[in-house]
Protein backbone atom coordinates (compact mmCIF):
# COMPACT_ATOMS: atom_id res chain seq x y z
CA UNK A 1 0.00 0.00 0.00
CA UNK A 2 1.40 3.36 -1.07
CA UNK A 3 0.68 6.18 1.36
CA UNK A 4 0.98 9.94 0.98
CA UNK A 5 3.85 10.72 3.34
CA UNK A 6 6.15 9.44 6.08
CA UNK A 7 3.64 10.98 8.51
CA UNK A 8 0.95 8.63 7.15
CA UNK A 9 3.32 5.70 7.79
CA UNK A 10 4.04 6.94 11.33
CA UNK A 11 0.28 7.08 12.00
CA UNK A 12 0.19 3.26 11.62
CA UNK A 13 2.57 2.79 14.56
CA UNK A 14 0.79 2.54 17.93
CA UNK A 15 2.43 3.75 21.13
CA UNK A 16 4.52 1.04 22.78
CA UNK A 17 5.32 -0.80 19.52
CA UNK A 18 8.62 -2.66 19.05
CA UNK A 19 10.46 -1.14 16.06
CA UNK A 20 13.49 -2.66 14.34
CA UNK A 21 15.75 0.08 12.98
CA UNK A 22 19.01 -0.33 11.01
CA UNK A 23 22.01 1.85 11.93
CA UNK A 24 23.40 4.87 10.10
CA UNK A 25 25.42 2.78 7.64
CA UNK A 26 22.46 0.67 6.60
CA UNK A 27 19.48 2.72 5.43
CA UNK A 28 17.56 3.99 8.46
CA UNK A 29 14.40 5.91 7.59
CA UNK A 30 15.16 9.14 9.38
CA UNK A 31 12.05 10.50 7.61
CA UNK A 32 9.84 8.06 9.58
CA UNK A 33 11.73 8.77 12.81
CA UNK A 34 11.00 12.48 12.38
CA UNK A 35 7.36 11.73 11.54
CA UNK A 36 7.03 9.61 14.71
CA UNK A 37 8.29 12.60 16.70
CA UNK A 38 5.72 14.88 15.01
CA UNK A 39 2.98 12.37 15.80
CA UNK A 40 4.08 12.43 19.47
CA UNK A 41 4.64 8.66 19.70
CA UNK A 42 5.17 7.36 23.24
CA UNK A 43 6.64 4.30 24.91
CA UNK A 44 8.28 2.93 21.74
CA UNK A 45 10.69 0.03 22.12
CA UNK A 46 13.57 0.22 19.64
CA UNK A 47 15.67 -2.68 18.42
CA UNK A 48 18.97 -1.55 16.88
CA UNK A 49 19.94 -3.96 14.09
CA UNK A 50 22.53 -4.53 15.27
CA UNK A 51 23.49 -1.06 16.59
CA UNK A 52 21.74 2.32 16.84
CA UNK A 53 22.56 5.80 15.61
CA UNK A 54 21.04 9.12 14.69
CA UNK A 55 17.38 8.07 14.35
CA UNK A 56 17.43 6.40 17.76
CA UNK A 57 19.01 9.42 19.44
CA UNK A 58 16.42 11.89 18.14
CA UNK A 59 13.52 9.58 19.06
CA UNK A 60 14.90 9.23 22.60
CA UNK A 61 15.48 12.97 22.91
CA UNK A 62 11.90 13.70 21.83
CA UNK A 63 10.56 11.43 24.59
CA UNK A 64 9.14 8.77 22.23
CA UNK A 65 11.12 5.83 23.64
CA UNK A 66 10.76 3.62 26.71
CA UNK A 67 13.36 0.97 25.93
CA UNK A 68 16.28 0.34 23.58
CA UNK A 69 17.70 -3.07 22.81
CA UNK A 70 20.95 -2.71 20.90
CA UNK A 71 24.64 -3.54 20.72
CA UNK A 72 25.77 0.12 20.77
CA UNK A 73 24.43 3.64 20.36
CA UNK A 74 26.79 6.04 18.64
CA UNK A 75 26.95 8.92 16.16
CA UNK A 76 30.12 7.51 14.55
CA UNK A 77 32.81 10.13 14.00
CA UNK A 78 30.56 12.71 15.74
CA UNK A 79 30.95 10.80 19.01
CA UNK A 80 28.60 9.51 21.71
CA UNK A 81 24.85 9.84 21.22
CA UNK A 82 24.00 12.78 23.50
CA UNK A 83 20.25 12.32 24.09
CA UNK A 84 20.65 8.58 24.67
CA UNK A 85 23.38 9.22 27.27
CA UNK A 86 21.30 11.90 29.04
CA UNK A 87 18.10 9.80 29.10
CA UNK A 88 19.93 6.75 30.45
CA UNK A 89 21.56 8.79 33.18
CA UNK A 90 18.22 10.35 34.17
CA UNK A 91 16.53 6.95 34.18
CA UNK A 92 14.04 7.91 31.44
CA UNK A 93 14.84 4.85 29.29
CA UNK A 94 15.81 1.25 29.85
CA UNK A 95 18.60 -0.30 27.82
CA UNK A 96 18.93 -4.00 27.12
CA UNK A 97 22.50 -4.47 25.98
CA UNK A 98 23.18 -7.11 23.35
CA UNK A 99 25.99 -7.96 20.97
CA UNK A 100 25.68 -7.64 17.18
CA UNK A 101 25.50 -11.30 16.10
CA UNK A 102 22.99 -12.06 18.89
CA UNK A 103 20.57 -9.52 17.43
CA UNK A 104 20.99 -10.92 13.92
CA UNK A 105 20.50 -14.44 15.28
CA UNK A 106 17.33 -13.59 17.25
CA UNK A 107 15.88 -12.05 14.08
CA UNK A 108 16.93 -15.02 11.97
CA UNK A 109 15.10 -17.30 14.40
CA UNK A 110 11.98 -15.14 13.93
CA UNK A 111 12.51 -15.27 10.15
CA UNK A 112 12.47 -19.07 10.31
CA UNK A 113 9.59 -19.24 12.77
CA UNK A 114 11.61 -21.31 15.25
CA UNK A 115 11.58 -20.49 18.98
CA UNK A 116 15.34 -20.07 19.43
CA UNK A 117 18.74 -20.38 17.79
CA UNK A 118 22.17 -21.11 19.26
CA UNK A 119 25.19 -18.80 19.00
CA UNK A 120 28.86 -19.31 19.85
CA UNK A 121 30.85 -16.84 21.97
CA UNK A 122 29.25 -14.64 24.66
CA UNK A 123 30.13 -16.96 27.58
CA UNK A 124 32.02 -14.92 30.18
CA UNK A 125 30.51 -11.60 29.05
CA UNK A 126 28.40 -9.55 31.47
CA UNK A 127 25.98 -9.02 28.58
CA UNK A 128 24.96 -12.64 28.98
CA UNK A 129 24.89 -12.29 32.79
CA UNK A 130 22.39 -9.42 32.40
CA UNK A 131 20.11 -11.20 29.93
CA UNK A 132 17.83 -13.54 31.86
CA UNK A 133 16.08 -14.26 28.54
CA UNK A 134 19.29 -15.85 27.13
CA UNK A 135 20.26 -19.34 28.21
CA UNK A 136 23.39 -21.50 28.31
CA UNK A 137 22.90 -25.23 27.64
CA UNK A 138 25.24 -28.13 26.90
CA UNK A 139 25.58 -28.73 23.17
CA UNK A 140 23.36 -31.81 22.68
CA UNK A 141 25.51 -32.90 19.70
CA UNK A 142 28.88 -32.61 21.49
CA UNK A 143 30.96 -35.76 21.20
CA UNK A 144 33.29 -34.76 23.99
CA UNK A 145 32.57 -32.80 27.18
CA UNK A 146 29.69 -30.41 27.86
CA UNK A 147 30.52 -27.74 25.26
CA UNK A 148 28.29 -25.01 26.73
CA UNK A 149 26.52 -22.88 24.11
CA UNK A 150 24.14 -19.90 24.28
CA UNK A 151 20.50 -20.15 23.12
CA UNK A 152 18.77 -16.96 22.03
CA UNK A 153 14.99 -16.59 21.79
CA UNK A 154 13.37 -15.50 18.52
CA UNK A 155 12.64 -11.77 18.47
CA UNK A 156 9.73 -10.62 16.31
CA UNK A 157 9.48 -6.83 16.01
CA UNK A 158 6.08 -5.24 15.41
CA UNK A 159 7.51 -3.09 12.65
CA UNK A 160 10.62 -3.01 10.49
CA UNK A 161 11.36 0.61 9.60
CA UNK A 162 13.89 1.51 6.92
CA UNK A 163 14.56 3.49 3.75
CA UNK A 164 15.04 2.04 0.26
CA UNK A 165 16.09 3.50 -3.06
CA UNK A 166 12.83 2.70 -4.85
CA UNK A 167 9.51 0.90 -4.88
CA UNK A 168 7.79 -0.56 -7.95
CA UNK A 169 4.14 -0.64 -9.00
CA UNK A 170 3.69 -4.02 -7.24
CA UNK A 171 4.87 -2.68 -3.86
CA UNK A 172 8.26 -4.42 -3.92
CA UNK A 173 11.15 -2.30 -2.70
CA UNK A 174 14.78 -2.29 -3.81
CA UNK A 175 17.84 -1.53 -1.65
CA UNK A 176 20.69 -3.49 -3.16
CA UNK A 177 23.12 -5.25 -0.86
CA UNK A 178 21.88 -3.92 2.50
CA UNK A 179 20.23 -7.24 3.24
CA UNK A 180 19.95 -6.71 7.01
CA UNK A 181 16.87 -4.71 6.00
CA UNK A 182 15.53 -7.85 4.31
CA UNK A 183 16.15 -9.82 7.50
CA UNK A 184 14.21 -7.32 9.63
CA UNK A 185 11.42 -7.13 7.04
CA UNK A 186 11.17 -10.94 7.01
CA UNK A 187 11.27 -11.18 10.81
CA UNK A 188 8.80 -8.38 11.63
CA UNK A 189 4.99 -8.47 11.67
CA UNK A 190 4.93 -5.44 9.35
CA UNK A 191 7.41 -3.30 7.41
CA UNK A 192 7.09 0.44 6.77
CA UNK A 193 9.46 1.70 4.10
CA UNK A 194 10.22 5.15 2.73
CA UNK A 195 11.63 5.35 -0.80
CA UNK A 196 13.18 7.99 -3.01
CA UNK A 197 10.92 7.18 -5.97
CA UNK A 198 8.42 4.77 -7.45
CA UNK A 199 9.07 3.10 -10.81
CA UNK A 200 6.84 1.12 -13.20
CA UNK A 201 6.97 -2.65 -13.54
CA UNK A 202 8.22 -5.25 -11.05
CA UNK A 203 11.76 -5.71 -9.69
CA UNK A 204 11.01 -9.43 -9.45
CA UNK A 205 10.81 -9.65 -13.27
CA UNK A 206 14.36 -8.28 -13.59
CA UNK A 207 17.10 -10.82 -12.89
CA UNK A 208 19.56 -8.06 -11.99
CA UNK A 209 17.26 -6.22 -9.60
CA UNK A 210 15.54 -9.17 -7.93
CA UNK A 211 18.45 -10.12 -5.57
CA UNK A 212 18.46 -6.58 -4.11
CA UNK A 213 14.67 -6.44 -3.76
CA UNK A 214 12.37 -7.18 -0.84
CA UNK A 215 9.14 -8.75 -1.97
CA UNK A 216 5.84 -6.94 -1.33
CA UNK A 217 4.88 -10.02 0.72
CA UNK A 218 6.76 -8.39 3.60
CA UNK A 219 6.14 -4.71 2.87
CA UNK A 220 3.04 -3.33 4.58
CA UNK A 221 3.22 0.27 3.37
CA UNK A 222 5.55 2.63 1.57
CA UNK A 223 5.70 6.39 1.05
CA UNK A 224 7.97 8.66 -0.94
CA UNK A 225 10.45 10.64 1.15
CA UNK A 226 13.10 12.39 -0.91
CA UNK A 227 16.46 12.02 0.86
CA UNK A 228 14.60 10.04 3.51
CA UNK A 229 17.75 8.47 4.96
CA UNK A 230 19.47 11.83 5.43
CA UNK A 231 21.85 12.40 7.22
CA UNK A 232 22.62 8.70 6.66
CA UNK A 233 23.90 7.71 3.23
CA UNK A 234 21.83 5.98 0.56
CA UNK A 235 23.87 3.38 -1.34
CA UNK A 236 25.64 5.11 -4.24
CA UNK A 237 22.94 7.83 -4.47
CA UNK A 238 24.02 10.21 -1.71
CA UNK A 239 26.70 10.24 0.99
CA UNK A 240 26.67 10.56 4.77
CA UNK A 241 26.06 14.18 5.81
CA UNK A 242 28.79 14.52 8.46
CA UNK A 243 28.23 18.29 8.85
CA UNK A 244 24.52 17.75 9.66
CA UNK A 245 25.36 15.13 12.30
CA UNK A 246 28.12 17.15 13.97
CA UNK A 247 25.79 20.17 14.03
CA UNK A 248 23.19 17.94 15.70
CA UNK A 249 25.76 16.52 18.16
CA UNK A 250 26.69 20.04 19.21
CA UNK A 251 23.10 21.23 19.56
CA UNK A 252 21.92 18.10 21.41
CA UNK A 253 24.52 18.42 24.18
CA UNK A 254 21.83 20.28 26.13
CA UNK A 255 18.08 19.79 26.38
CA UNK A 256 17.49 23.40 25.20
CA UNK A 257 19.81 22.94 22.24
CA UNK A 258 18.02 19.74 21.31
CA UNK A 259 14.56 21.41 21.57
CA UNK A 260 15.71 24.20 19.25
CA UNK A 261 17.10 21.62 16.82
CA UNK A 262 13.78 19.72 16.90
CA UNK A 263 11.77 22.88 16.23
CA UNK A 264 13.94 23.72 13.24
CA UNK A 265 14.66 20.30 11.73
CA UNK A 266 11.58 18.24 12.62
CA UNK A 267 8.55 20.44 13.27
CA UNK A 268 9.31 23.30 10.82
CA UNK A 269 10.31 20.73 8.18
CA UNK A 270 7.02 18.90 8.67
CA UNK A 271 4.99 22.10 8.22
CA UNK A 272 6.91 22.86 5.03
CA UNK A 273 6.22 19.33 3.76
CA UNK A 274 2.51 19.60 4.64
CA UNK A 275 2.23 22.96 2.84
CA UNK A 276 3.95 21.68 -0.31
CA UNK B 1 57.49 14.69 11.24
CA UNK B 2 55.75 11.38 11.92
CA UNK B 3 52.17 11.71 13.16
CA UNK B 4 51.29 9.50 16.15
CA UNK B 5 48.55 7.86 14.06
CA UNK B 6 51.12 6.96 11.39
CA UNK B 7 53.37 5.28 13.95
CA UNK B 8 50.41 3.39 15.41
CA UNK B 9 49.23 2.23 11.98
CA UNK B 10 52.74 1.03 11.04
CA UNK B 11 53.06 -0.71 14.43
CA UNK B 12 49.75 -2.52 13.95
CA UNK B 13 50.82 -3.46 10.40
CA UNK B 14 53.99 -5.06 11.78
CA UNK B 15 51.94 -7.04 14.30
CA UNK B 16 49.59 -8.21 11.53
CA UNK B 17 52.64 -9.51 9.63
CA UNK B 18 54.23 -11.14 12.72
CA UNK B 19 55.77 -14.33 11.32
CA UNK B 20 55.28 -16.15 14.63
CA UNK B 21 51.51 -15.69 14.59
CA UNK B 22 49.13 -17.77 12.47
CA UNK B 23 48.74 -16.17 9.01
CA UNK B 24 46.25 -13.32 8.58
CA UNK B 25 44.72 -14.17 5.22
CA UNK B 26 41.41 -12.46 5.95
CA UNK B 27 41.18 -9.41 8.22
CA UNK B 28 37.96 -7.68 9.18
CA UNK B 29 37.70 -4.13 10.51
CA UNK B 30 34.65 -2.96 12.44
CA UNK B 31 33.04 0.39 13.19
CA UNK B 32 34.96 3.55 14.11
CA UNK B 33 38.45 2.10 13.57
CA UNK B 34 40.46 4.45 11.35
CA UNK B 35 43.94 3.51 12.64
CA UNK B 36 43.35 -0.26 12.32
CA UNK B 37 41.87 0.35 8.86
CA UNK B 38 45.00 2.31 7.89
CA UNK B 39 47.19 -0.55 9.16
CA UNK B 40 45.28 -3.06 7.04
CA UNK B 41 45.48 -0.94 3.90
CA UNK B 42 49.20 -0.51 4.55
CA UNK B 43 49.70 -4.29 4.73
CA UNK B 44 47.72 -4.79 1.55
CA UNK B 45 49.37 -1.95 -0.38
CA UNK B 46 52.82 -3.20 0.67
CA UNK B 47 51.92 -6.14 -1.55
CA UNK B 48 50.97 -8.82 1.00
CA UNK B 49 48.18 -11.14 -0.08
CA UNK B 50 45.37 -10.39 2.34
CA UNK B 51 41.61 -10.07 2.03
CA UNK B 52 40.19 -7.02 3.81
CA UNK B 53 36.56 -6.84 4.86
CA UNK B 54 35.84 -3.32 5.98
CA UNK B 55 32.43 -3.36 7.60
CA UNK B 56 31.74 0.33 7.17
CA UNK B 57 32.78 0.78 3.59
CA UNK B 58 29.98 2.32 1.54
CA UNK B 59 31.14 1.68 -2.01
CA UNK B 60 32.44 -1.81 -2.64
CA UNK B 61 31.19 -3.08 0.73
CA UNK B 62 32.32 -6.70 1.00
CA UNK B 63 29.03 -8.12 2.26
CA UNK B 64 26.04 -8.81 0.03
CA UNK B 65 23.89 -10.43 2.72
CA UNK B 66 24.12 -7.63 5.30
CA UNK B 67 26.54 -7.19 8.17
CA UNK B 68 25.58 -10.53 9.68
CA UNK B 69 27.94 -12.04 7.10
CA UNK B 70 30.86 -10.74 9.16
CA UNK B 71 29.66 -12.76 12.14
CA UNK B 72 28.71 -15.81 10.09
CA UNK B 73 32.19 -15.87 8.51
CA UNK B 74 33.81 -15.43 11.90
CA UNK B 75 31.60 -18.13 13.40
CA UNK B 76 32.99 -20.52 10.80
CA UNK B 77 36.58 -19.47 11.50
CA UNK B 78 36.99 -17.69 8.15
CA UNK B 79 38.16 -14.36 9.61
CA UNK B 80 41.73 -14.67 10.90
CA UNK B 81 42.21 -11.34 12.63
CA UNK B 82 40.00 -8.63 14.10
CA UNK B 83 40.60 -5.41 16.07
CA UNK B 84 38.97 -4.50 19.36
CA UNK B 85 39.36 -1.67 21.84
CA UNK B 86 37.54 -0.61 24.95
CA UNK B 87 36.67 2.24 27.25
CA UNK B 88 38.42 0.11 29.88
CA UNK B 89 40.93 -2.71 29.29
CA UNK B 90 42.29 -4.63 32.25
CA UNK B 91 45.41 -6.66 33.01
CA UNK B 92 43.71 -9.91 31.99
CA UNK B 93 42.70 -8.39 28.65
CA UNK B 94 39.03 -8.14 29.62
CA UNK B 95 37.29 -5.44 27.56
CA UNK B 96 34.63 -3.00 28.76
CA UNK B 97 32.77 -1.19 25.99
CA UNK B 98 29.57 -0.77 28.02
CA UNK B 99 30.50 1.81 30.65
CA UNK B 100 31.81 2.43 34.14
CA UNK B 101 29.96 1.93 37.40
CA UNK B 102 26.94 -0.32 37.82
CA UNK B 103 25.57 -2.18 34.78
CA UNK B 104 24.68 -0.91 32.16
CA UNK B 105 27.25 1.84 32.68
CA UNK B 106 25.59 4.18 35.14
CA UNK B 107 28.91 6.03 35.71
CA UNK B 108 30.13 6.97 32.24
CA UNK B 109 28.16 5.15 29.56
CA UNK B 110 30.21 4.11 26.50
CA UNK B 111 28.45 3.37 23.17
CA UNK B 112 28.11 -0.38 23.79
CA UNK B 113 29.72 -3.73 23.17
CA UNK B 114 29.18 -4.03 19.38
CA UNK B 115 30.22 -7.55 18.30
CA UNK B 116 33.02 -7.90 20.86
CA UNK B 117 31.38 -10.61 23.01
CA UNK B 118 31.39 -12.86 19.96
CA UNK B 119 34.38 -11.73 17.89
CA UNK B 120 36.92 -11.93 20.75
CA UNK B 121 36.22 -15.64 21.27
CA UNK B 122 35.71 -16.66 17.66
CA UNK B 123 38.69 -14.98 15.95
CA UNK B 124 42.08 -16.72 16.09
CA UNK B 125 43.89 -13.39 16.53
CA UNK B 126 42.72 -10.11 18.05
CA UNK B 127 44.77 -6.94 18.06
CA UNK B 128 43.72 -4.59 20.85
CA UNK B 129 44.10 -0.93 20.08
CA UNK B 130 43.45 2.07 22.31
CA UNK B 131 45.27 5.33 21.74
CA UNK B 132 44.58 6.77 25.21
CA UNK B 133 46.98 5.13 27.64
CA UNK B 134 45.98 6.28 31.12
CA UNK B 135 45.02 4.71 34.45
CA UNK B 136 41.34 5.37 33.70
CA UNK B 137 41.49 3.26 30.52
CA UNK B 138 44.05 0.60 31.48
CA UNK B 139 42.59 -0.55 34.77
CA UNK B 140 43.31 -3.36 37.18
CA UNK B 141 39.82 -4.78 36.74
CA UNK B 142 37.14 -3.58 34.31
CA UNK B 143 33.84 -2.44 35.87
CA UNK B 144 31.86 -4.48 33.34
CA UNK B 145 33.00 -7.24 31.00
CA UNK B 146 31.81 -6.82 27.41
CA UNK B 147 34.18 -9.55 26.28
CA UNK B 148 36.43 -11.74 28.46
CA UNK B 149 40.20 -11.87 27.86
CA UNK B 150 40.49 -15.58 28.60
CA UNK B 151 37.97 -18.40 28.99
CA UNK B 152 37.90 -21.46 31.24
CA UNK B 153 38.75 -24.84 29.69
CA UNK B 154 35.76 -26.37 27.93
CA UNK B 155 34.42 -23.03 26.61
CA UNK B 156 34.79 -22.88 22.84
CA UNK B 157 37.36 -20.22 21.98
CA UNK B 158 39.64 -19.91 18.94
CA UNK B 159 42.12 -17.34 20.21
CA UNK B 160 42.73 -14.30 22.33
CA UNK B 161 44.53 -10.98 22.23
CA UNK B 162 47.88 -11.06 20.46
CA UNK B 163 48.92 -7.60 21.59
CA UNK B 164 47.67 -4.27 22.92
CA UNK B 165 48.88 -1.16 21.11
CA UNK B 166 48.45 2.21 22.86
CA UNK B 167 49.70 5.74 22.37
CA UNK B 168 52.66 4.93 24.64
CA UNK B 169 53.75 1.36 23.96
CA UNK B 170 53.10 -2.15 22.71
CA UNK B 171 52.15 -4.93 25.14
CA UNK B 172 52.14 -8.62 24.23
CA UNK B 173 49.42 -10.75 25.79
CA UNK B 174 50.10 -14.18 27.27
CA UNK B 175 46.80 -16.09 27.53
CA UNK B 176 48.48 -18.97 29.41
CA UNK B 177 49.06 -16.67 32.39
CA UNK B 178 46.45 -14.01 31.49
CA UNK B 179 49.02 -11.21 31.69
CA UNK B 180 50.56 -8.54 29.52
CA UNK B 181 54.28 -7.97 29.03
CA UNK B 182 55.84 -4.75 27.76
CA UNK B 183 57.16 -5.31 24.22
CA UNK B 184 58.26 -1.87 22.98
CA UNK B 185 58.18 1.79 23.96
CA UNK B 186 57.11 4.68 21.71
CA UNK B 187 59.39 7.75 21.62
CA UNK B 188 59.62 9.65 24.91
CA UNK B 189 58.38 6.74 27.04
CA UNK B 190 60.24 4.70 29.64
CA UNK B 191 59.35 1.59 31.58
CA UNK B 192 58.60 3.90 34.52
CA UNK B 193 56.41 6.34 32.57
CA UNK B 194 54.40 3.40 31.26
CA UNK B 195 54.03 1.92 34.75
CA UNK B 196 52.87 5.32 35.96
CA UNK B 197 50.19 5.51 33.28
CA UNK B 198 48.98 1.91 33.60
CA UNK B 199 46.44 0.77 36.17
CA UNK B 200 47.32 -2.92 35.84
CA UNK B 201 50.48 -4.86 36.68
CA UNK B 202 52.48 -6.22 33.74
CA UNK B 203 55.79 -7.98 33.09
CA UNK B 204 58.79 -6.06 31.75
CA UNK B 205 61.85 -8.28 31.45
CA UNK B 206 65.26 -7.21 30.18
CA UNK B 207 65.85 -4.31 27.80
CA UNK B 208 62.66 -2.99 26.25
CA UNK B 209 63.26 -1.90 22.65
CA UNK B 210 61.91 1.28 21.07
CA UNK B 211 58.90 0.95 18.77
CA UNK B 212 60.41 1.37 15.29
CA UNK B 213 59.53 4.41 13.18
CA UNK B 214 57.52 3.78 10.04
CA UNK B 215 59.82 3.40 7.03
CA UNK B 216 59.91 5.96 4.19
CA UNK B 217 57.98 3.51 2.00
CA UNK B 218 55.32 3.05 4.69
CA UNK B 219 54.97 6.78 5.25
CA UNK B 220 54.61 7.47 1.53
CA UNK B 221 51.91 4.82 1.26
CA UNK B 222 50.03 6.05 4.35
CA UNK B 223 50.01 9.64 3.10
CA UNK B 224 49.07 8.65 -0.44
CA UNK B 225 47.16 5.54 -1.38
CA UNK B 226 46.10 4.55 2.16
CA UNK B 227 44.59 7.99 2.70
CA UNK B 228 42.81 7.76 -0.68
CA UNK B 229 41.28 4.41 0.26
CA UNK B 230 40.09 5.72 3.63
CA UNK B 231 38.72 9.14 2.67
CA UNK B 232 35.19 7.94 1.97
CA UNK B 233 34.73 6.09 5.29
CA UNK B 234 36.83 8.33 7.56
CA UNK B 235 36.83 11.86 6.09
CA UNK B 236 37.38 13.54 9.49
CA UNK B 237 40.33 11.30 10.34
CA UNK B 238 41.96 11.83 6.94
CA UNK B 239 41.53 15.58 7.22
CA UNK B 240 42.99 15.66 10.73
CA UNK B 241 46.00 13.41 10.11
CA UNK B 242 46.83 14.07 6.48
CA UNK B 243 45.00 17.33 5.76
CA UNK B 244 43.23 15.57 2.94
CA UNK B 245 40.49 17.73 1.45
CA UNK B 246 38.73 14.91 -0.40
CA UNK B 247 35.59 13.49 1.15
CA UNK B 248 32.86 11.10 0.15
Amino acid sequence: MMLQSPDALAALVPDGALLAIPPDNSLPSVAIAKALIRRGAKGLRLLGVPVSGFATDILIGAGCVAEVETSAVSLGEAGFAPRFSAALKEGRIRIRDATCPAIHTMLQAAEKGVPFMPLRGLIGSDILANRPDWMVVPNPFASDGEDPIVLLPARQPDFAIFHAAMADSEGNVWLGRRRECATIAHASKAALVTVERVVDGSFLDDERLAPGAISATYVTATAIAARGARPAALLDEYGFDAAYVSDYARAARTEEGFRAWLAREVFADGRKAAAA
Amino acid sequence: MIAPEERLAATLARLILDPEAPPARHIAVGAASPVPAAACWLVKLLGHPVRLSLLHRRSGNPFTEGTRELFDLTGQGRVDLFFLGGGQIDGQANLNLVGTGEWPGMGVRFPGSFGSAFMYLMTPRTLLFREEHSPRVLVERVDNVSAPGVSPPGVFRRGSAQALVTGRCVFRFHPDRARFSLASLHPGETRESVREATGFAFDAEGDIPATPDPTEVELALLRGRVCDEMAETYPEFCRRVWGSPQAA
